[in-house]
């Protein structure tokens, strides 16, 4: 098992009170394994990203364990963290388009990056220049500055870059979403690509995009609010979804392959619960066609049939 | 981000995102209503003790007088008395009350305040939006002038303007630091009305057929109230320093005291070499902490509207 | 590259014609006749000078030539180096006047500049994110910004001027001394140089402080950052950035402040009546010495302009996205 997420608390401090942003979550990702975490936003997928490599300073550990490749990661010890970062865990940002050094020659941010690490640049170089050749990219764009490379260039440096030690897990946060269609392609390929190569044992996907999904995850994760609603392989999430909540955000979908925004998702009825002081019981309740009097009490999140979790009463 | 930014008093800094931040995963209200802002306002000490000190001292210069037995240029007294008894503040080498001096200055410093930094505030807005708001050619010739006045050594204009034309009062100095204050405001305004020009809000309301001052003033505008209203402080301290200045050269109005006025005649009649301190410090001292609980409010202001800075 | 210094030239071309033409447009704009009434207020005793002010003023206002020539005849001699002569020195020309004061001016100012620029700036970028030094420079820093320039001179004249009597308070020599190049008047003119430098680099030095600090804590949080941070890289890497990327704009307020500090030089020179560019302003303003005036105007405008395209040059160096032709907002 490579990631092990066991029953994680991870709060946001604000002046009300803590935001639980992610509540009790328990889940495993195997070698080799690509998971998508799919909600809307707010669900928490964000959060659980972060929580895996950096917390930002307005979080705080409340419970709970993540390990990897069977060693307890230290997420609230940021400097112990450091670490396990870059060669065990990495990261391809939100904001991929923003997240180099503009002042910087990307080749000489890298050098940078890997003498920190304890790693010779000249080293790495052929392995570098190989692996953007992969990716479509000349050796070239090392002596360029990243405001010289398109969107989807610097998309894929960052993919090349995030990648380059091999870890044992990246997390991709909304790695296509600024991103237009034949880019967003490329890069969902290049994903899956990296992984058949070894370049990344396995990966978390998280999007709001289910159709991303679709094109590079093999489990699809589906988060409401914190909690975790239903696991499957992807083609069982796409197929059969047993939770009313994934069969909404599947429904809502026009089709796949295009996008839908936060708007159109919005033909689901009502709002996630405010998680500064959220409901017992299950969260979506209040949304939820099927909901009844059991749904009070907090639905245990179980296995229905092999690889497929769900977290709900309706469901047998 | 931009590579400039409005810079006021030396590199006070005035970051281009105001209030702009991630809130955790959708969880928090975008903006900020009036009641929450005033809560966290009258809750943080800079924002109270900058605010507590410019107070004081307004106060001072407009019951002040009320109080004095002496006018300004009153031979009141003894010359060269130090502080005590009749003169809290002692008196010049005349024998004027330097407190009643120093009660009529801090009204021109205030008066000089608040007219310099309105007029380069209104100037600044106005350019800024309108450049940022219709682009185009207009955007292009506005922000040329508003690179050719900020490259302008404005204080050495003032100091011609003031000799030829003559400064009777502290009205006329104000309109003229203003008008040559304003272009970095002009700038910051106009990237500010530039990023928020391209939100839904505003295409909405263009849609229903409003016109464009409309737009601006309720749309645009309250979306930068925070922001205009920190500038305003800063440009308040600015037009107070610049005044000053010219006062001190021997510019300023000639109908009126001023601090700087104190402090040149300090100098002209030897008061450094006469040892009297009394004089010279305390209208000094009354422009730094005015001008510098300006700018600690002004800290605490932008922990006030931007929560990012409120929860660190 | 080429387009940003273009651009940058070309405002700083259309700043010195708006700066010519309002010379040439306030004293036009003086009630009255502006020659009599000039006259009569110079008070001067020599009729030579009497009669030579009439004659260049009446040459130089030119009033009864048609307005667009009075423009481009001030034009003619302003390319031909002619100022005027001086009124409080004649007959010397304004232009040998201001030069004789230049250096003593450019003397503070220069060091004052660049040593408040580069303290300022180590300054700030250690106090951020420290919380003890914040704590303390900072509000320091915004009590020395917000003192009046000629406040801080006047308190350093009679701290350790008159009351300790560390340095001298008046001139840029000693009196009894005459300029010459020897080793006692270079101790001299050092000693008296100190206190007008030290009041202009305290009163510069809150600013950058401040200005650094604000800075660095935006670069901090920004996308940059926050990656290499979640690739393990180490503090001191993340910061060595966010210094270099917070140095640019600080750059650019360094021109734009240029006009501020050179204010603060003026007053501070007429504290300690230091023989540089603010005594001359004085000097003209007591002596209604208006081709003096307008002279050393068009010198510090000038300055100015140089300075600033100095600093634009640096700024190309050191920022590669105007080197690459994609501009950001600067222009």
């Amino acid at each position: 098992m490579a990631l092990s997420v066991t029953d994680l608390r991870v709060y946001y401090r604000t002046l009300k009170g803590d935001v639980k942003a992610l509540d009790g979550v328990t889940f495993d990702v195997a070698d080799g394994e690509i998971m998508g975490i799919a909600g809307e936003s707010g669900c928490g997928k964000t959060t659980l990203g972060k929580a895996l490599i950096r917390l930002d300073n307005r979080m705080r550990h409340a419970g709970g364990t993540v390990a990897l490749d069977g060693e307890k990661l230290p997420i609230a010890d940021d400097a112990a963290m450091r670490r396990h970062r870059y060669r065990e865990v990495s990261l391809i940002p939100q904001y991929a388009m923003s997240a180099m050094n503009p002042t910087r020659k990307i080749g000489k941010m890298i050098r940078d990056l890997l003498a920190a690490h304890g790693v010779r640049y000249a080293e790495v170089l052929p392995e570098l220049e190989r692996r953007l050749a992969l990716v479509g990219l000349d050796a070239e764009v090392l002596k360029r500055y990243p405001i010289e490379l398109s969107g989807g260039m610097k998309q894929r440096v960052v993919l090349v870059l995030s990648t380059l030690l091999n870890p044992s897990l990246l997390i991709g946060d909304e790695v296509t979403s600024a991103l237009d269609v034949s880019s967003q392609k490329a890069v969902a390929r290049a994903l899956v690509e990296f992984r058949d190569h070894g370049f990344v044992r396995s990966m978390v996907v998280i999007t709001h995009d289910i159709s991303v999904l679709f094109q590079v995850a093999d489990t699809i994760l589906v988060m409401y609010a914190g909690h975790l609603a239903e696991k499957a392989p992807a083609r069982t999430i796409i197929d059969e979804p047993l939770h009313p909540y994934t069969k909404m955000l599947i429904g809502a979908l026009p089709q796949v392959g295009d996008r839908y925004d936060e708007q159109q998702l919005s033909g689901i009825e009502g709002r996630p619960p405010s998680l500064l002081n959220p409901p017992t019981g299950c969260r979506f309740r209040d949304r939820c066609p099927l909901a009844h009097d059991r749904c009070a009490e907090a639905p245990p999140f179980r296995e229905v049939a092999e690889g497929h979790q769900v977290a709900c009463w309706a469901v047998s | 981000m931009t590579a400039t930014q409005p810079t006021t008093g030396p590199g006070t800094e005035a970051t281009e995102q105001p209030g702009v931040t991630g809130a955790p995963s959708g969880s928090r209200k975008p903006g900020g209503d009036v009641r929450e802002t005033l809560y966290f306002a009258l809750r943080n000490p800079k924002v109270l003790v900058g605010g507590f000190v410019v107070l004081a001292f307004l106060l001072l210069g407009l019951i002040g007088p009320a109080f004095l037995r002496y006018a300004p240029m009153d031979y009141a007294g003894p010359p060269m008395a130090p502080p005590g008894g009749d003169f809290p503040l002692g008196t010049t080498t005349f024998g004027q009350d330097v407190f009643a001096q120093f009660v009529a200055g801090l009204r021109s410093t205030f008066l000089v305040g608040v007219l310099g930094g309105a007029v380069a505030a209104v100037i600044g807005m106005t350019i800024g939006f309108v450049a940022g708001y219709r682009g185009g050619l207009i955007d292009e010739l506005l922000n040329m002038l508003t690179n050719v006045v900020l490259v302008i050594p404005g204080f050495v204009v003032l100091i011609i303007i003031n000799a030829y034309l003559g400064v009777r009062s502290v009205p006329m100095q104000a309109l003229y630091i203003g008008i040559f204050s304003w272009p970095w405001v002009a700038r910051a305004v106009r990237s500010q009305t530039l990023s928020l020009r391209s939100r839904d809000f505003i295409d909405l309301a263009r849609l229903s057929g409003v016109g464009v001052g409309t737009i601006l003033r309720r749309e645009v505008a309250p979306n930068m109230y925070s922001y205009l209203f920190m500038t305003f402080v800063l440009l308040f301290g600015g037009s107070i320093l610049t005044a000053a200045s010219l006062d001190f050269i021997g510019l300023g109005p000639t109908n009126a005291m001023s601090l700087g006025l104190m402090m040149n005649q300090a100098v002209q009649w030897s008061a450094l070499h006469l040892g009297l301190w009394w004089w010279f410090v305390p209208p000094g001292l009354g422009i730094t902490l005015i001008v510098g609980s300006l700018y600690i409010m002004n800290v605490g202001l932008d922990e006030v509207f931007n929560p990012k800075l409120r929860e660190t | 590259m080429r387009g940003y210094l273009a651009r940058k030239t070309l405002v700083y071309g259309l700043t010195f014609v708006v700066a010519v033409t309002l010379n040439w447009l306030i004293p036009r704009l003086m009630p009255g006749d502006p020659v009599q009434r000039m006259v009569a207020r110079a008070a001067v005793q020599h009729p030579e000078t009497i009669e030579s002010m009439t004659v260049y003023y009446e040459r130089m206002f030119g009033l009864d030539l048609p307005i667009w020539q009075q423009y481009l005849n001030y034009w003619g001699s302003l390319f031909r180096g002619d100022l005027g002569t001086s009124v409080w020195l004649f007959p010397t020309p304004v232009s040998q006047v201001v030069l004789d004061a230049v250096p003593y001016t450019l003397g503070i100012m220069i060091p004052a500049i660049v040593l408040s620029f580069v303290i300022g700036n180590t300054v700030g970028a250690m106090a951020a994110r420290s919380r003890w030094l914040d704590n303390v420079a900072l509000p320091v820093g915004y009590l020395i910004t917000a003192m009046p320039y000629m406040w801080l001179a006047i308190l350093l004249a009679w701290g350790l001027g008159v009351a300790l009597g560390w340095f001298p308070v008046a001139g840029g020599y000693d009196f009894g001394l005459v300029p010459q190049w020897s080793w006692s008047f270079a101790a001299d003119l050092l000693h008296h140089w100190v206190l007008p430098f030290l009041s202009l680099f305290l009163v510069s030095l809150g600013g950058w402080a401040i200005g650094m600090r604000n800075l660095i804590i935006y670069e901090l949080e920004s996308d940059y950052s926050n990656y290499l941070s979640a690739l393990g890289a180490p503090r001191r890497l993340v910061r060595r950035y966010a210094f270099r990327n917070a140095m640019l704009p600080q750059i650019t307020g360094l021109a734009l402040q240029l006009g501020t500090v050179l204010g603060g030089a003026l007053v501070t020179e007429i504290v300690f009546a230091y023989p540089g560019l603010g005594k001359l302003v004085l000097s003209a303003i007591q002596n209604q010495d208006f081709f003096l005036l307008q002279g050393t105007l068009l010198f510090v405008v000038i300055g100015v302009l140089v300075a600033n395209f100095v600093i634009d040059i640096v700024y190309v160096l050191v920022d590669p996205r105007t080197r690459t032709g994609l501009t950001g907002a600067t222009a």
